[in-house]
């Protein structure tokens, strides 16, 4: 087991190592350099800043200082906003998108889950194909699409009930954060029902199913303690990769809703061209979501003791 | 003892059974892909989704065709209409200035508020002619429009003019008028310039008219002496209305098909392809080489696919006057081959090791042959699955991009960008957005349904698994 997580923790530095190296790859492969956009016209100006950003040393020893300072954990200072550095923006704005994120990872597979489970137990009736319907467009309909139809649903509701009822934009309250999370969940909540269906269609005709319901246990003893605690690890295996598509699905719900999170700091970092911001937020996403995956890899170590061996 | 000799007789020669008989055949031989397809034509909504996906690949390729409107052309005198049927123009006379109407004397006694609000003229959206009789002691008026009823709570916004003459009771309305409903308020005003409670309401719906010069100067006529007053002038027709510059929507939507379409058919062609390449070379070869461009791949799969594909774009740039639709073509395919590599090796490791494959190499057949004849058909219905699922996610991709501001440059449409510039005018005209939305969910929706079938029909061992 130990030589097990040792093993993924090492391949889990390569794959930063890799991403980090494909960012810098990307970032200098772009025409012109940073500053040509700036409103500097004084030569002089111009080759102070780039030495304050190190922009007039070869690009190996950038790559260098670059590689350097970020296994500090040191992403370097904003372009656009002088003097504020990257780590404290992602400090500052990274909360705010977990805390959504969280939230709708906990109603996508709770959801999920319990769709799933359902739409089993009644296959083939009508609950299992209205959820199976939903599900499907669940899984066509954009994540901005949801967000939009969303926020003009809240709007009309608001003005219909003659108050606001919920929040229609912004952040701060538990009430602000509900209908973003449950309409960034909802893809997600669509895959695992689906993942959870055919699941449990399976664990219902295996043998020790059968054997269960032969000795005569109760059917609600039966479904909890056989058939859904099994049920259920194929869906916390793709709960890793599924926080890769709830963070950038992220950035949709942040920008419509107007959270102040590092989803959407990162789109207008993106239409600004910040450099430093754009390197340092991909870093940062793409280190984090590998070790989400490499985390629920080892829990499910802990869950199914079969995989362990391998 | 002697034995007889044997003689054989021409009867011992006939065959035993009659083997024709026993081998006849019951049901019509059938090859693997007319089986399939006999399968997925009983899946009706497999079918109901195939004839979807044809009927949005006709609109984008001969939509253009059919509906003439240019996609970048701006009708500025129908800006953020809604679908509807054509409007039509009534042809009046040249404006002529109007002198309003002026009272001689104030009245004694009576209400402050100014009553029986009413028009002085027919109203048009050339001008709204207002006048009403003068409250008691009102000092001036103030003139308010609304597109909504503002009496529930007195919501009247800015006022539209003041008039500071006690005796002036009319109002002439020439601004930005449009053929809907609007609430025309006045409001009395007291010495001081203060409102005063009451006011007069009237709701007034303009009719749309011009004069000849004008509907000549639009393009609506082609000449300003054939028409007369009175008569009826078409203006450009927008079956399913304008967005916020006034752009035809139909035409928007058949173009913006275009862009979304080619991206979610020819990237997942080509990474697809990419991936066969990649993935039957390491499978074929094996050994070091086999793990090495294996954990290439992996490394590319490991990448956070938005961020990069965002990073792409930035990274390969665009041009003035691109559409960005390239460099989202490269991006997508130079990150999404490595799922396919990975599940062709697969294949390819699988088949190499089959009967068959062995037999045929036994007989001289080169590499070349063997990946052509053997290895290429026994995966081409899982490489097709997966093609099917790739093309709502390539066009899921593209929608996402120019929805952040990152796909395709103005002007050019798709139906992400055209999502992108509708939710900014959502509340006032949510056609501009619901629209292209619509279009986007309904081409992913019928593709994951296909592709459904497409799995079921084909791939008798990927059956029931998500």
């Amino acid at each position: 087991m130990f030589g097990y997580v040792l093993k993924r923790l090492a391949q889990g530095l390569v794959t930063i190592w890799f991403i980090a190296t494909a960012t810098f790859v990307a970032m200098h492969a772009v025409p012109g350099d940073p500053l040509s956009g700036e409103k500097i016209t004084n030569a002089e100006i111009r080759a102070n800043v780039a030495a304050r950003y190190g922009l007039d040393r070869p690009i190996l020893e950038q790559y260098g200082i670059y590689m350097g300072a970020m296994l500090r954990g040191d992403f370097g200072i904003s372009y656009t906003q002088q003097n504020r550095r990257v780590n404290d923006i992602i400090r500052e704005n990274f909360p705010v998108s977990a805390t959504l994120g969280v939230l709708a990872l906990a109603f996508a597979t709770f959801g999920g889950i319990l769709f799933g489970a359902l739409t089993a137990i009644y296959r083939n009736r009508l609950p299992d194909t209205v959820i199976m319907f939903l599900v499907i467009v669940g899984i066509s309909v954009p994540s901005f699409v949801l967000a939009a139809l969303a926020q003009l649903g809240l709007v009309t509701l608001n003005s219909a009930v003659g108050r606001s009822l919920l929040p229609v934009a912004g952040w701060g309250t538990v009430w602000h954060m509900l209908v973003p999370a449950l309409v960034l969940g909802l893809s997600t909540m669509a895959y695992l029902t689906r993942l959870m269906r055919s699941s449990m269609l399976e664990i219902t005709s295996s043998d020790f199913v059968r054997t269960a319901r032969a000795k005569g246990l109760p059917p609600t003893r039966i479904f909890l303690k056989h058939q859904l605690r099994n049920a259920i690890l194929p869906v916390v295996t793709v709960l890793g990769p599924q926080v890769a598509l709830i963070t950038t699905g992220g950035f949709v719900v942040e920008l419509v809703f107007a959270i102040p999170g590092l989803g959407r700091y990162y789109v207008e970092a993106v239409q600004q061209l910040d450099y430093t911001v754009i390197m340092g937020t991909t870093v940062f996403y793409g280190a984090f979501l590998v070790l989400m995956v490499i985390a629920v890899d080892i829990v499910y170590g802990f869950i199914d003791p079969r995989v362990a061996v391998e | 003892m002697s034995a007889t000799p044997f003689r054989p007789s021409a009867a011992d020669f006939a065959p035993a059974t009659n083997r024709s008989a026993r081998d006849a055949q019951l049901r019509p031989s059938l090859s693997y892909w007319q089986d399939a397809w006999q399968r997925l034509r009983r899946n009706t909504r497999a079918v109901a989704s195939l004839a979807v996906v044809v009927l949005f690949v006709l609109f984008a390729v001969a939509g253009p065709w059919l509906w003439r409107a240019d996609p970048a052309a701006q009708d500025v005198n129908q800006i953020s209409r809604g679908p509807g049927p054509a409007l039509a123009a009534r042809i009046v006379e040249p404006y002529a200035a109007w002198a309003g109407v002026t009272v001689p004397a104030l009245p004694d006694g009576g209400p402050t508020t100014p009553v029986d609000l009413r028009l002085a003229d027919a109203p048009t959206t050339e001008a709204v002619r207002l006048q009403w009789e003068p409250g008691q002691g009102a000092a001036g008026y103030r003139v308010y429009r609304n597109l909504y009823d503002p009496s529930p709570d007195r919501a009247l916004g800015l006022p539209l003019a003041e008039i500071f003459d006690p005796k002036r009771v009319s109002f002439e309305d020439r601004f930005d008028l449009h053929p809907e409903r609007y609430w025309y308020s006045v409001v009395a005003l007291n010495a001081k310039g203060d409102e005063t409670h009451d006011y007069a309401g009237l709701v007034v719906q303009p009719e749309l008219a011009t004069s000849a010069a004008d509907a000549a100067s639009f393009g609506w006529i082609a000449d300003a002496t054939a028409v007369r007053v009175g008569d009826v002038v078409a203006l450009p027709y927008h079956p399913l209305g304008t967005d916020y510059l006034g752009r035809d929507m139909l035409a928007r939507l058949m173009y913006g098909a275009r862009v979304s379409l080619f991206i979610g058919f020819v990237a997942p062609f080509l990474f697809v392809l990419l991936g066969i390449v990649y993935g039957s070379a390491a499978g074929f070869t094996g050994g070091r080489v086999d793990q090495l461009l294996m954990r290439f791949a992996d490394f590319v799969l490991a990448l956070p696919f938005l961020l990069f594909m965002i990073l792409f774009k930035i990274a390969f740039g665009i041009g003035p006057g691109e559409s960005g639709i390239a460099p989202m073509l490269i991006a997508l395919v130079l990150l999404s081959w490595p799922s396919t590599a990975r599940l062709v090796r697969g294949q390819v490791l699988q088949i190499r090791g089959e009967g068959y494959v062995g037999a045929s190499r036994l007989l001289g057949a080169r590499t070349g042959y063997l990946v052509l004849r053997h290895m290429i058909p026994n995966t081409f219905g899982v490489i097709l699955v997966t093609l099917t699922f790739e093309v709502p996610r390539a066009i899921f991709t593209e929608a996402f991009l120019s929805f952040i501001g990152m796909g395709v440059a103005p002007p050019t449409a798709s139906w992400g960008s055209m999502s992108n510039e509708g939710i900014k005018t959502m509340l006032a005209h949510p056609h501009e957005l619901l629209l292209p939305a619509l279009f986007i969910s309904v081409t992913v929706l019928a593709l994951n349904l296909l592709g459904d079938g497409l799995r079921d029909a084909l791939d008798v061992r990927m059956r029931g698994r998500e």
